[in-house]
């Protein structure tokens, strides 16, 4: 402890020492004189002293915890909170009927802005969904993810503005659409691996943006396409808030749909198959699957959900241009994925809101948001590399005893 | 030796080139049912490539690999993708273990069944009365499997977590899991201690005669070979040089100067 205080304060007053050009000293050139501006020394000291205690702190914490795990003494009796929610159905069942409860109350009593953030995040959800199935469980590193996200969002731009297509028939092409698109990606990278596949999948992603924002005949280059309309009711008249809080009803269900989807796929012959492919491709294909076909269809499920969230996303902002669809959303996308666990749905969810809702909230701070985001991912991989919620494999009890009642 | 009629594997010629090197050169081998068949040699004779040219990994040079199906129809099954020659009905384990390390045993197992069910993505999204009862099928039958190599109690242990014998094990009955009816073993005794390799022995042999499927294995421990083989395969630099009933390799004068004599150094 008293090593740890000594480091400390070497520390602080290296920070001191370094800082002190930057913070201390101001010349004015208009006076000629220089002020001295010591509270901030102060402020630096005390700042580098308190980082530098929690920093060893976090570190002997993390380091007892790898030391117990080697020898084989975590204690696996007492899950976290985290776990016990999602596991414990005591507290899993009131703590789901609460959750329902706020999420359909939510638009009737926050006002029409904060819905339509929440309706963006939702949209960051279901790409979360889509790319944890690519990612996640099959191991495919995707960095061009928000090329399917476009290729959704032009699919109903361009019915929508040649062919006056309405938003239901252009929701379903739009996913059939990006899951062809990831059919097409996914041929010519099938022997990719890692790195490899990575810089191709950034070449897609950049393509297709470059693609829109010069084919001009078709989708208008970097004017975009306006005046998209929002999803219809029974062609019912809808004010802009009773069509925002519809939006967000429907952005609901379907997050709910790829919960559901997407649950049912990781615990079936499929998903397996998927999670051996991102284990050991050469012991998978030894154990009689197809990789080809395996690969591509993670590819295309991973691309059908970005589809249809591009749809939705075309037609909750009325407006889409090729600056909504950067190489910036697919890295957002994956740090959700990432950030909340590969292969972990639950975890997914939470990231995607806390990445999407914080800058929101937090506009007073919008100049460090990279800042503060980069902070929080090099934390994460220090700290919790498995995500903020742990994929939890799903244990088929005992024998002769069907397999229902599924983990998340 | 056994009569042709219920042969299953039948390699005939097999040569592998990597560039100019040439690691497997024309071999012969074949693998009656019933029987377990050992490849042996010294290191980088090229046992473990002759696996892989039969199980698909590489495309053999030349030469045929022909496979006889018990009641199917024989096939030429060069260049065959491995999870062809494994939907066929040949099923192998890896040298350098390569298990699913972060899905559990049971998981590891019900891959093996992948071949042996149907169901799609639609399938498994809607999860109708045949998805649930292959979905069954698979669980009961991984369970049996680990029954029987004595994993039962580990079903829900990350596979990452086994000791080393016991992964060992595991691939043998993920192999296994894909209804196999020859089983291809590339050393499965390397790094096991005297007792787990005496329990592998009894398990090779109770696979043969209780499932009836028949085995080709490459294996360095001596004691094992001699004691389970029918037959045993030589090989040294690529080139087959001896082939026989365990007595008389252990007599060959040409095995013992590539091979045993370094051995009963050991």
């Amino acid at each position: 402890m008293v090593n740890n205080v000594k480091q400390s304060v070497l520390i602080a007053l290296w920070f001191v020492f370094l800082t002190f050009p930057l913070l201390v000293v101001k010349v004015n050139t208009l006076k000629n004189i220089v002020e001295w501006r010591w509270i901030n020394m102060l402020w630096v000291a005390i700042g580098a002293f308190a980082l530098s205690i929690v920093w060893r702190w976090a570190m002997a914490q993390r380091q007892l915890k790898s030391k117990k795990a080697e020898l084989g003494e975590e204690e696996l009796a007492k899950p976290g909170f985290g776990l016990r929610l999602l596991e414990d159905p005591k507290i899993f069942k009131p703590f789901l009927v609460v959750l329902a409860l706020v999420t359909l109350v939510f638009p009737l009593v926050v006002d029409i802005y904060q819905t339509n953030i929440m309706v963006l995040a939702l949209i960051f959800v279901v790409l979360g969904l889509g790319l944890n199935v690519t990612v996640g469980l099959a191991g495919l590193l995707d960095l061009g993810y928000v090329a399917f996200f476009a290729v959704g969002a032009y699919t109903y731009g361009v019915l929508n503005s040649f062919f006056g297509f309405g938003f239901w028939i252009s929701l379903p092409i739009g996913g059939l659409m990006g899951a062809l698109f990831g059919i097409a990606l996914g041929f010519p990278i099938l022997r990719l691996r890692g790195d490899y596949l990575a810089i191709v999948t950034l070449g897609f992603g950049s393509i297709a943006k470059i693609v829109i924002e010069n084919w001009e005949e078709v989708f208008n280059g970097a004017k975009g396409i306006a005046g998209i309309p929002r999803p219809g009711f029974f062609g019912a008249e809808m004010t802009i808030t009773a069509a925002t809080t519809y939006t967000y009803y429907l952005m609901i269900l379907m997050v709910v749909f790829a919960i559901f989807i997407t649950n049912r796929l990781k615990d079936s012959r499929i998903g397996r198959a998927w999670m051996a492919l991102r284990e050991d491709e050469i012991a998978c294909v030894a154990m009689g699957v197809d990789m080809a076909k395996t690969k591509l269809g993670a590819y295309a499920f991973g691309a059908f959900w970005a589809g249809l969230a591009g749809v939705i996303f075309a037609s909750r902002n009325t407006y889409i241009n090729p600056n909504s669809f950067t190489f910036m959303e697919s890295a957002l996308v994956l740090s959700i994925v990432v950030m909340g666990g590969m292969g972990s749905i639950v975890g997914v969810i939470i990231a995607a809101l806390v990445l999407i809702l914080m800058p929101e909230y937090l506009r007073a701070f919008a100049e460090y948001r990279m800042l503060m985001f980069g902070a929080v991912m090099v934390l994460m991989m220090i700290f919790r590399p498995e995500g903020l919620i742990a994929n939890v494999r799903r244990k088929y009890t005992g024998r002769k005893v069907t397999t229902e009642g599924a983990n998340v | 030796m056994s009569e042709m009629n219920n042969t299953l594997l039948e390699v005939n010629d097999l040569t592998m080139d990597f560039g100019g090197l040439r690691a497997v050169d024309s071999v012969s081998l074949n693998v009656c049912a019933g029987e377990i068949v050992a490849l042996i040699g010294p290191n980088g004779a090229g046992k473990t490539t002759f696996f892989n040219c039969v199980t698909g990994i590489y495309k053999p040079t030349n030469g045929d690999v022909l496979v006889h199906p018990p009641e199917k129809k024989s096939q030429k099954i060069n260049g065959f993708k491995s999870n062809r020659v494994t939907t066929i009905g040949m099923a192998r384990t890896f040298q350098n273990i390569r298990l699913f390390q972060n899905m559990t045993v049971l998981e590891n197992v019900m891959i093996g069944r992948h071949c042996r069910t149907t169901t799609n993505i639609v399938g498994a999204i809607l999860r109708g009365k045949k998805t649930k009862r292959q979905e069954r099928e698979t669980v009961e039958r991984s369970y049996d499997l680990l029954e029987k190599v004595g994993l039962l109690d580990d079903a829900d242990e990350f596979a990452k977590n086994l000791p080393y014998g016991a992964q060992r094990r595991l691939e043998i009955a993920r192999a296994m899991a894909t209804d196999p009816f020859l089983l291809l073993l590339d050393e499965p005794a390397a790094g096991m201690n005297p007792q787990e390799t005496k329990d592998l022995d009894e398990l090779i042999v109770r696979i043969r005669d209780m499932e009836k499927i028949a085995i080709l294995l490459i294996e360095h421990d001596m004691k094992l070979v001699m004691n389970i083989s029918d037959r045993i395969y030589v090989m040294e630099y690529g080139k087959e040089i001896a082939q026989g009933a365990p007595m008389d390799i252990r007599n060959n004068p040409k095995v013992i100067e590539a091979y045993l004599g370094e051995e009963t150094d050991a």
